[in-house]
């Protein structure tokens, strides 16, 4: 049954797939998860704040991103940057912000939605004494947040946080939809290309899994590891 | 050195303080004792602003802690705060513990802050356990991290609530004797606790709380003495049977 497949394709293609696509897809997932933990961190904050203005704002955004389709938001990204760029530079011509940037700002802003719900469970995980030591000591907002609360309340989720960048990095491949060449579009403009479909779909799927799976097993042998003793 | 005058705390509609009043001067120790829920912790707390209360007053060193210009951070660094579950913070060793606020808060130096937590840990005798973190301590040690941690601070006060009771009976005794020195010091203390003896050997006064109210204020030998309210001689009587 399997007589008709040219599976030589994938080794011929695969410096372009990996070198291309994996490069660009790894990417993106690192700066995305980077920027959506920091951006979440603060909505997270703004979110458990006492000002009923902040709170407000920070879950109407949550709440906006995810009841929105992923898709969606990279196209609605791609397409209105280079006016917004326009309406604020008061520029002639939209500005042209290219697919990386584009899809890069798309999925930090998407992504700060969920790494806001995972940090805001995990500073309501710390004890409500720790935030009252803090402040006895006579430590700011500011200070308690950045060194006592913020630390432990990181190392408590970042199994949650890496299983949520694991969904990231599958989610990258949605890209696609605006002609990028990830590792997924890659495999996708050779199957075109070639006429080998099955192959490459195949070969995609694989490849997602294998890396997804490790990436878990690391994150639960991470978990071990980093945990604070109590 | 602090006054509390007529204050007053609802959570809700429930009153939780009740008008209550004293003073404690330079040097004193005042014990705050009565039956759990007589809101012993949250005066004690509201003396920092720890808790936020409605009415009244309270003035530590002149300044007056519920007023919104206060600058609140400023004062609490100046008042040194031990809780009932010690509240170290686990993801920083001993030694950090104790310099972490002295650089983030009085800006000192990490080598002074240093010197200075290895000056006092010596003082309550763990001068072995600067760099382990606080999970491998046993409760009474860990307590005795948590007040050197907020002597680090160079306090003109010291606040302890129920400083003991989250301890196993072996440990309560190693954490009341440097309690003793301290008081012995001259150090000013508010102390809420059910420890009768540490009452009677330190404190100047007892301070004797129910439902809200600050029921009784007495020299300590007044109080154990002759109690005059009938509440303080239930709570005097079921409490030193033990």
């Amino acid at each position: 049954m399997l007589t008709g497949f040219d599976w030589d394709v994938i080794r011929r293609t695969a410096p372009y797939l990996f070198r291309e696509g994996m490069t660009f897809t790894l990417t993106l997932t690192a700066l995305a998860m980077t920027g959506g933990i920091v951006f979440g961190t603060l909505l997270a904050m703004m979110r458990l704040a006492s000002y009923r203005a902040l709170s407000a704002t920070a879950s109407a955004y949550v709440n906006v991103m995810r009841s929105t389709p992923l898709v969606l938001v990279i196209f609605w990204f791609y397409f209105l940057v280079p006016y917004i760029g326009q309406w604020i530079t008061g520029a002639s011509r939209p500005i042209q912000v290219g697919a990386f940037l584009s899809a890069l700002v798309t999925f930090t802003l998407f992504e700060a939605a969920y790494f806001c719900e995972i940090m805001r469970a995990g500073i309501q995980s710390i004890p409500r004494g720790q935030a009252q030591a803090a402040q006895a000591l006579g430590m700011n907002y500011w200070t308690a947040m950045g060194e006592i609360i913020l630390p432990q309340a990181f190392r408590n989720m970042v199994p949650v946080l890496l299983t949520q960048t694991i969904i990231l990095f599958q989610d990258t491949s949605l890209v696609y939809v605006i002609s990028v060449t990830d590792f997924f579009g890659a495999a996708s403009k050779v199957a075109q290309r070639d006429g080998r479909l099955v192959e490459m779909y195949l070969f995609a799927a694989a490849v997602y899994f294998v890396i997804s799976l490790a990436a878990s097993y690391w994150v639960r042998h991470l978990q071990h590891r980093i945990a604070i003793i109590r | 050195m602090i006054t509390i005058s007529k204050v007053s705390k609802w959570y809700g509609t429930m009153q939780v303080l009740k008008n209550c009043s004293t003073e404690v001067a330079k040097g004193e120790v005042v014990v705050v004792c009565g039956p759990s829920g007589s809101g012993k912790s949250t005066l004690i707390k509201c003396v920092n602003g720890l808790e936020p209360f409605e009415e009244g007053t309270i003035t530590v060193d002149g300044i007056s802690v519920g007023d919104r210009k206060t600058n609140l951070p400023k004062l609490r660094a100046r008042i040194g705060m031990v809780f009932q579950h010690f509240e170290l913070f686990p993801h920083l060793s001993v030694m950090r513990n104790l310099s972490l606020a002295q650089v983030k808060v009085l800006g000192r130096d990490s080598k002074t802050a240093d010197e200075k937590g290895r000056k006092l840990l010596e003082r309550v005798g763990l001068t072995s356990h600067a760099e382990k973190f606080p999970g491998q301590l046993s409760g009474g040690q860990q307590q005795r991290v948590a007040i050197a941690r907020a002597l680090a601070m160079d306090p003109i006060a010291m606040l302890f609530d129920e400083p003991t009771s989250a301890l196993d009976p072996e440990m309560i005794n190693e954490v009341l004797d440097v309690m003793v020195a301290l008081a012995k010091d001259g150090m000013t203390m508010i102390v809420v606790t059910h420890e009768m003896g540490f009452a009677r050997k330190v404190a100047n006064r007892v301070v004797f709380m129910d439902k809200g109210e600050i029921v009784e204020d007495a020299p300590t030998a007044d109080f154990f003495g002759k109690p005059r309210s009938e509440r303080a001689q239930m709570f005097l009587s079921k409490i030193l049977q033990q």
